[in-house]
């Protein structure tokens, strides 16, 4: 068993070990030869993938934290309590990394905190830059207690407790109001943005599918999470984040549904555009097909089948993202943009180090409850397979920690 | 009170100049380098500026952090690009940091030493003016035309109205020059499009543009609101407040009758 798995690790470190370094060059190169040297931004395309990758899908992914605090804290619904703990990780990560990508998107990093002390209430982006920097601190104290448990520090432990409760709320509203801004982002190009995208409900339309991503994405953690570490979630509550995300996608489809009606905006399907093609293959493969596949109880009920619902929402929600950000810019700007390689390698080694931090807590510290035999009921993950890989990987583990 | 260039695209002779003064003002780099020999290292006086302006005028290229005010020629007519000095700025109201001024007097300007970088205005001006040093390592800024507002500070007119040969570009009061664009379409209606543009776009603009073809044949934009854009995000932003207190107030009274539905679960609990 211990053979068979080492080469599989030593080729994931490797990839990984590629990614780091490419990533470390594209460091370089942004910070000592400028962005003009290390992106394809350029006048007519200041914003890239930077914005629309890691801020806006960055921010967006981590929507999980705040959609399952609301759920357990303040719905009670103790049911899910169980991956509370992997989702303002994700959260914590996800804010993290957009915070280390805005220093290589920004011209001067070094003046990053600026919003601090220089104001401007007006500015959207004012406001999105508050709400980053204050949702990361709460969320790394709702996650501190895993740590400081571990450590066994009692005291702050008790403090941190006692003030739970107000944290979770208050990092839910500010959750509320900046994952809406980054659709107000948008709305002060209404001439420049392609009308697809341009609505002035962008900024609900940016919180609605926030949630329904945050729900994939938990979906995506717990099912990876259990193939690779043994980490293990009841079954059921994954069908039911499921059934959870078939109604918030429901709910985006439905109001951009009406949106694009009522502006009118289905004659444009008639021109076969970059946009056109873009636009139909956001809705279809990112909201239509992941709708249809979760009213399916077969396929919702299987672990397979959830689990590509739940990519094919993640995917509608970078294509949606990129589109608003890039794409539907496009038009106006009269040219194309596409990412530089460094600019890639910033992204995806990024997105590597927050997937390895977040294996990493998973191996070493308490957050997903600890696995255990399963009463067999249908629809728990019992498959032979999930068995197979679930005791070699927790044996591991265990003797990791021991050494 | 409120200053402007009235731009007569009738009038222009596609010299140039407007161009080159820019440049000299903001110590730019010509695009001649054989015209740099000419300028004396000393600072110009306007009338030497007024004379090396229109003897190394330069037409075309496109606006840059080199070039904040460019000549462009659409068929035989030529159309002066530069900063539009909105009455109430999209690149003002989109900037974290508060970079951009609407000044009093009529120019929009930029404080570098606020500045971040992270170039939304650039994103968000509906007439994509502002433009970056994209080449800079470690201070980049951005860059664009500020209607020479230090000039203007002196008392004197910005570079480029100062060197126009033939008075297409004029520099004065916003009102007076809007009655002046207004006689000028009244007196000869045949000769421009009824229409000045810059007046009403967007809220209205400190430049205004007259023309004998249509608007859209210059490459201006020409499906701009009336309505100043930073309003389109004030409209929804200002709701901000409302939605964040009532969703606490939601939050708070769900969790309220939730946790009491738990506690009275709790209590019946052993009775059973
Ligand atoms: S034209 Fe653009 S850069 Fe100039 S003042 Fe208006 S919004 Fe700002
Ligand atoms: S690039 Fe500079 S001036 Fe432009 S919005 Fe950002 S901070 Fe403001
Ligand atoms: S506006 Fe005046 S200075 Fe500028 S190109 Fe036209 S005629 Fe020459």
């Amino acid at each position: 068993m211990h053979l068979n798995k080492l080469p599989k690790l030593t080729f994931w470190r490797a990839v990984l070990a590629l990614i780091l370094a490419a990533g470390a060059y594209s460091t370089y190169a942004r910070f000592f030869h400028g962005l003009g040297a290390s992106t394809n931004l350029s006048d007519r395309f200041p914003w890239g993938l930077w914005i629309g990758f890691d801020v806006l899908c960055g921010v967006g992914t981590a929507a999980g934290g705040f959609t399952l605090a609301a759920i357990v804290y303040v719905f009670h619904l103790e049911r899910f309590r169980p991956i509370i703990r992997p989702a303002i990780l994700i959260a914590f990560l996800g804010y993290a990394r957009v915070g280390t990508t805005m220093l290589y998107e920004v011209g001067r990093p070094i003046r990053i905190w600026y919003p601090l002390i220089l104001w401007n209430p007006r500015s959207v982006l004012f406001e999105v830059a508050w709400c980053v920097m204050l949702y990361v601190t709460v969320a790394g104290l709702e996650f501190s207690p895993v740590i400081l448990e571990r450590l066994g520090w009692k005291a702050p432990l008790k403090i941190l407790k006692a003030v739970m409760l107000p944290l979770v709320f208050f990092g839910i509203l500010l959750s509320t109001m900046h994952q809406s801004s980054l659709g107000s982002l948008f709305l002060i190009v209404p001439t420049k943005l392609h009308p697809y995208w341009y609505s002035p409900l962008l900024p609900l339309f940016f919180i609605v599918s926030a949630v329904g991503v945050g729900l994939a994405l938990l979906i995506l953690a717990s099912h990876l999470s259990a193939r690779a570490f043994g980490a293990c979630i009841e079954q059921s509550i994954l069908v039911d984040l499921g059934k959870a995300m078939a109604v918030v996608m429901l709910l985006y489809a439905t109001l951009r549904f009406q949106d694009l009606w009522e502006r009118g905006t289905f004659a444009y399907l008639r021109q076969p555009t970059v946009e056109t093609t873009a636009f139909l293959l956001e809705c279809l493969l990112g909201v239509v097909l992941p709708i249809v596949l979760l009213l399916i109880r077969r396929v919702r009920e299987d672990p397979e089948g959830l689990f590509a619902a739940a990519v094919l929402v993640i995917t509608g929600f970078l294509l949606n993202r990129l589109n608003v950000s890039v794409t539907g810019l496009e038009g106006w700007a009269g040219g194309s943009y596409f990412p530089r390689w460094t600019e890639v390698a910033v992204s995806v080694s990024t997105v590597a180090a927050a997937v390895f931090a977040f294996g990493w807590a998973v191996r070493y510290l308490s957050v997903f409850p600890p696995a255990r035999p399963s009463d067999g009921k249908t629809g728990e993950i019992t498959s032979a397979r999930a068995a197979r890989e679930l005791k070699p990987a927790t044996r591991e583990a265990e003797l990791v920690s021991r050494a | 009170m409120s200053k402007a260039i009235l731009v007569d695209t009738t009038r222009c002779i596609g010299c140039g100049a407007c161009a080159t003064a820019c440049k000299v003002v903001n110590k730019l780099p010509l695009s001649d380098p054989g015209a740099a020999h000419d300028l004396p290292t000393k600072p110009l006086s306007d009338d030497g500026l007024v004379a090396f302006a229109q003897s190394h005028g330069e037409v075309g290229g496109n606006l840059s952090a080199g070039a904040l005010n460019v000549v462009e020629a659409h068929g035989n007519v030529f159309v002066r690009r530069f900063c539009m000095h909105c009455a109430d700025p999209t690149c003002v109201s989109v900037c974290p940091v508060g970079a951009f001024e609407k000044t009093q007097t009529g120019p929009v300007v930029y404080n570098q030493d606020r500045c971040i970088g992270c170039r939304y205005c650039m994103m968000a001006c509906p007439f994509g003016i502002p433009r970056y040093e994209w080449e800079k390592i470690w201070a980049p800024r951005v860059r664009k035309c500020h209607m020479c507002a230090a000039r203007q500070a002196k008392g004197l007119q910005p570079a480029c109205t100062l060197v126009c040969p033939v008075q297409a570009a004029i520099f004065g009061e916003r009102d007076e020059l809007l009655k002046e664009a207004e006689n000028r379409i009244r007196q000869d209606p045949g000769k421009y499009v009824n229409h000045i543009y810059g007046q009403a776009e967007v809220g209205g603009t400190s430049v205004l543009y007259l023309s004998a073809v249509p608007f859209e044949e210059l490459g201006l934009p020409t499906d701009l609101p009336h309505d100043a854009l930073p309003n389109y995000t004030y409209r929804v932003l200002s709701k901000l407040p409302r939605l964040v207190a009532a969703t606490g107030v939601l939050l708070g009274g769900i969790f309220w009758i939730t946790n009491r539905r738990e506690e009275v679960a709790k209590k019946e609990k052993p009775e059973k």
